[in-house]
């Protein structure tokens, strides 16, 4: 009995170590068939995306009034951002709160558009609030007003959001 | 190998996301190229896709594409985009970004790193023979960045295509490279055993096996290194050996219960079953939907039957049997659930993507018993690709659903716009045109007083800038003096000459007067040309917001129908697509799901033959054991009595004092 116990047990144990490959059943050809679909449907929806973005700034933000405001800081940054607040002309218009994702795309080098909306020409009050953790470990809170002169032709605003490890965060403006 | 080629995989994607941080560390400066990569360092790979693609069309189109600040990243930025779709899993898309640098007119290292991920991809896609054709264009400099992975890959590839010899000779020049530690000379050690060098073949094995790394890769590579050599040593009856290279497995790593199990084995093959135990009882308090977990729970009262101690072993297989009848219905359960769509309807939880860590999560969601085996299924390649599939369509469904609403939203606002401006421009326009000619009438006048100024610096024109005042007066002087000669009589000298005074004190005033009436003259056009050039930007402004009130509400209709159509078609796609992928999963699921069952019927079979083969066992050794009890009480050797009755403890309690040991030491490590 012991003996047909081991074989058992062995053999289980063999086919244990197939186990990974149970699920490989449906036919390579059918799941690649249906790949090679999806791969045709992403590029269908992505040039619909595409074609969306176009009609959503034209009928929306056209160039004329268009203002776009960035967020971006410099990278190897080590502070923690929580939120960053933008008021323009008085008026908040973007309120954002970081994800730890979100956060480490920046720390990354990547740029986020934090608000896009219209404007007259001319100049305008921008004032840019930043809540967060300096890399020691304090909280702060930094505000700073610009003016930005808005022209012809979309307007780009970079806010650069940097930290000197010691609490005391600087705000930047830079032309995109 | 399949297995080997997931990890070199999950190695690749390593080093993919590695050159992703690449992209900006010489200074962004195209603002739409950041935001492209924030999305990708996000995983949001529609969104980056969709960014860039704009992005390089716009700059594809342009006649001067080096004024654009695109034109700092663009190599970056197709390379990207390419990654970005490989990462989205659109390979025949990344294939095609791909070809198009390589045979774009690029520099020498740019198109190597290009062939490079056109090589990675068709060994990503399981196409090794054009992977192979793929490097061999490579020609000359190589960027100093991918030189290692180049290397790497090739020696994949030849491995992919049999040509061993070849492999192993690239991973043993990559011994020292750093960032591949453990990779290659696990690779090199199955290239040798491929190519028959076994002793070699293990040699690598058992170094990469010992390898000190704190990288987690590293880690890994090494538990896989010792997991392989440890099972091809059990394999060939080295159990000792297998043993020890088992046992350098971390008990935390993905490989650490099949470890287990086969250190196990390796004890239990040369009949030390106590030391078999310690390995066994920890794995049999894990998690009882791993295989190898399921099998430790017979493993574990099949060795303590072996040492005789069967009532023990009964105890447990009852245990066993008890925990194998509760899976086999939660299999069922399960089995159940997938089949009425429940199981689709789990891996499209919100809340779950929110987790890094969700495939894990998803076993202990409440209510959804058809999500407990997935972490098992999820080892399948086919699977994983065929879930993520279905989650993308699950993402572009919405999308689009999102973009249907967004479209009559935007049918409002161009409806709410053309009822606010329709009946106002008319009006407007009028009051416009009134304007318009009146500022052109202006502009010609002051464009003809320039011109006869700019004449006059070349021909003095005095009598072109005398006063209003004096012209009448002069007027006047010409009338008197007409009106003195048509009377016919003799004009008396006095009135002549005081005529000619008055006549010559006014062209004096003006001749003198000359130089300073120009200056002025300037200083007034240039003022005028002040106004004038504010009216002209009040008139462009009036201009262009009057075009932009039309174009805020004309011209829309078609690209709305037109993209109505394409997003409704696109759902119908989607939606068969999803059908059609959800029914694979589901049919996968329930295959897995059904073996899984199956198995634990068999172990449930093994169970009840062991527990009724062991009670017998043991009521026979309890027979013997009263009858030997007998013989002594007769001889009245009690002391021996007690020894013989602790005999089966104790060896509990050694397996006990051996599992602590074990847990001991492994923490230590």
């Amino acid at each position: 009995m012991h003996k047909l116990l081991t074989v058992i047990v062995l053999g289980i144990s063999a086919l244990l170590l197939i186990l990974p490959a149970y699920a490989q059943e449906a036919p390579k050809e059918q799941i690649k068939g249906l790949d090679e679909q999806v791969q045709e449907i992403k590029t269908d929806v992505l040039s619909i995306a595409a074609e969306l973005n176009k009609l959503e700034e034209k009928l929306l933000y056209p160039s004329d009034t268009q203002i776009a405001i960035f967020v971006s800081v410099p990278q190897g940054e080590k502070f923690r951002l929580d939120a960053v607040d933008i008021a323009l002309d008085g008026k908040s218009v973007a309120h954002h709160l970081y994800t730890f994702k979100e956060l480490e795309a920046l720390q990354k080098g990547g740029v986020q558009r934090i608000y896009v909306g219209n404007v007259r020409t001319g100049e305008h009050a921008l004032q840019v609030t930043v809540l967060g953790k300096s890399e020691g470990g304090s909280d702060f809170q930094k505000g700073e007003s610009f003016k930005v002169a808005k022209d012809i032709g979309p307007k780009l605003i970079g806010v650069v959001l940097a930290g000197n490890g010691t609490g005391n965060n600087t705000i930047t403006l830079k032309d995109w | 190998m399949s297995r080997l080629i997931l990890i070199l995989v999950c190695l690749l994607f390593a080093t993919s996301s590695l050159a992703a941080n690449t992209y900006t560390s010489k200074g962004l400066k195209d603002v739409y190229f950041g935001e492209a990569l924030y999305h990708a360092f996000q995983g949001d790979w529609f969104q980056s896709i969709a960014r860039l693609d704009t992005e390089l069309g716009q700059y594809r189109g342009l006649d001067e594409p080096a004024l654009d600040t695109l034109y700092y990243h663009v190599d970056h930025a197709e390379f990207a985009v390419g990654d970005f779709e490989l990462a989205y899993r659109m390979h025949n898309r990344a294939g095609r970004a791909i070809t198009a640098v390589i045979e774009g007119n690029v520099e020498e290292p740019v198109r190597n790193e290009a062939i490079y991920r056109l090589a990675r991809l068709y060994f990503q896609k399981n196409q090794p023979e054009n992977a192979l054709h793929a490097l061999e264009r490579i020609r000359g400099v190589i960027p100093a960045n991918i030189r290692d992975d180049l290397e790497f890959l090739r020696g994949q590839i030849f491995m992919a295509n049999g040509r061993f010899v070849e492999a192993g000779r690239i991973f043993k020049d990559l011994q020292s490279a750093k960032s591949l530690e453990g990779f290659a000379s696990y690779n090199l050690g199955i290239a040798l055993l491929k190519e028959g060098k076994e002793q070699e073949g293990r040699q690598y094995l058992d170094r990469t096996g010992q390898i000190l790394s704190e990288i987690p890769a590293t880690l890994a590579i090494k538990d896989k290194s010792n997991l392989v050599l440890g099972y091809k040593l059990l394999d060939e009856k080295s159990v000792e050996n297998a043993r020890l290279v088992l046992e350098r497995v971390r008990l935390s790593g993905p490989f650490s219960n099949r470890a287990l199990l086969g250190s196990g084995w390796a004890d239990a093959s040369q009949n030390r079953f106590d030391r078999a135990l310690v390995p066994w009882s920890i794995l049999a308090q894990r998690e009882v939907t791993d295989p190898a977990v399921q099998e430790a729970m017979l493993a574990v009262p099949y060795a303590y039957g072996k040492l005789n101690v069967y009532g023990h072993a009964a105890v447990m297989y009852g245990k066993a049997l008890e925990a194998f009848g509760k899976e086999i219905d939660k299999l069922g359960s399960s089995i159940k659930s997938v089949s009425e769509g429940k199981f689709l309807e789990a891996l499209t939880r919100e809340e779950l993507k929110q987790d890094a860590n969700w495939v894990v999560k998803l076993r202990n969601l409440p209510e959804a018993p058809e999500t407990y085996y997935l972490l098992e299924l999820m080892a399948s390649h086919d699977f994983q690709e065929s879930l993520k599939n279905y989650l993308d369509l699950d993402e572009l469904q919405k999308k689009l659903a999102t973009w249907e609403r967004d479209l009559d939203a935007f049918e409002d606002i161009i409806l709410k716009r053309r009822a606010y401006y329709q009946p106002l421009l008319p009006e407007i326009d009028r009051g416009f045109r009134q304007l318009d000619s009146q500022m052109r009438l202006r502009l010609e006048q002051r464009n003809r007083i320039e011109k006869r100024l700019h004449a006059m610096l070349v021909a003095p024109r005095p009598d072109y800038l005398a006063t209003a005042e004096e012209r009448i007066i002069l007027e006047d002087i010409g009338r008197l003096e007409q009106s003195l000669a048509a009377k016919g009589a003799a004009v008396p000298d006095e009135n002549k000459g005081r005529i000619s005074r008055l006549r010559g004190v006014l062209l004096w005033n003006i001749r003198t007067e000359y130089d300073q009436r120009l200056t002025d003259a300037y200083r007034d056009l240039r003022d005028l040309n002040v106004v004038v050039d504010q009216l002209k930007k009040q008139y462009d402004a009036f201009v262009r917001t009057r075009q932009a009130a039309t174009q805020s509400y004309e011209g829309y209709d078609d690209v709305i129908r037109r993209q109505r159509n394409l997003i409704a078609s696109a759902q119908e796609k989607v939606k068969v697509l999803m059908a059609r992928q959800g029914n694979m999963l589901e049919t996968m699921a329930v295959n897995e799901l059904t073996k899984r069952r199956e198995r634990l019927e068999q172990f449930q079979i093994t169970a009840r033959f062991a527990i009724a083969d062991s009670y017998d066992r043991a009521s026979k050794a309890q027979t013997e054991k009263s009858a030997t009890t007998q013989t002594e009480k007769s001889v009245g050797n009690q002391s021996e009595k007690g020894v013989r009755n602790q005999a089966a403890p104790s060896v509990e309690k050694q397996a006990e004092k051996s599992v602590d040991n074990k847990t001991e030491k492994s923490v230590g490590k």
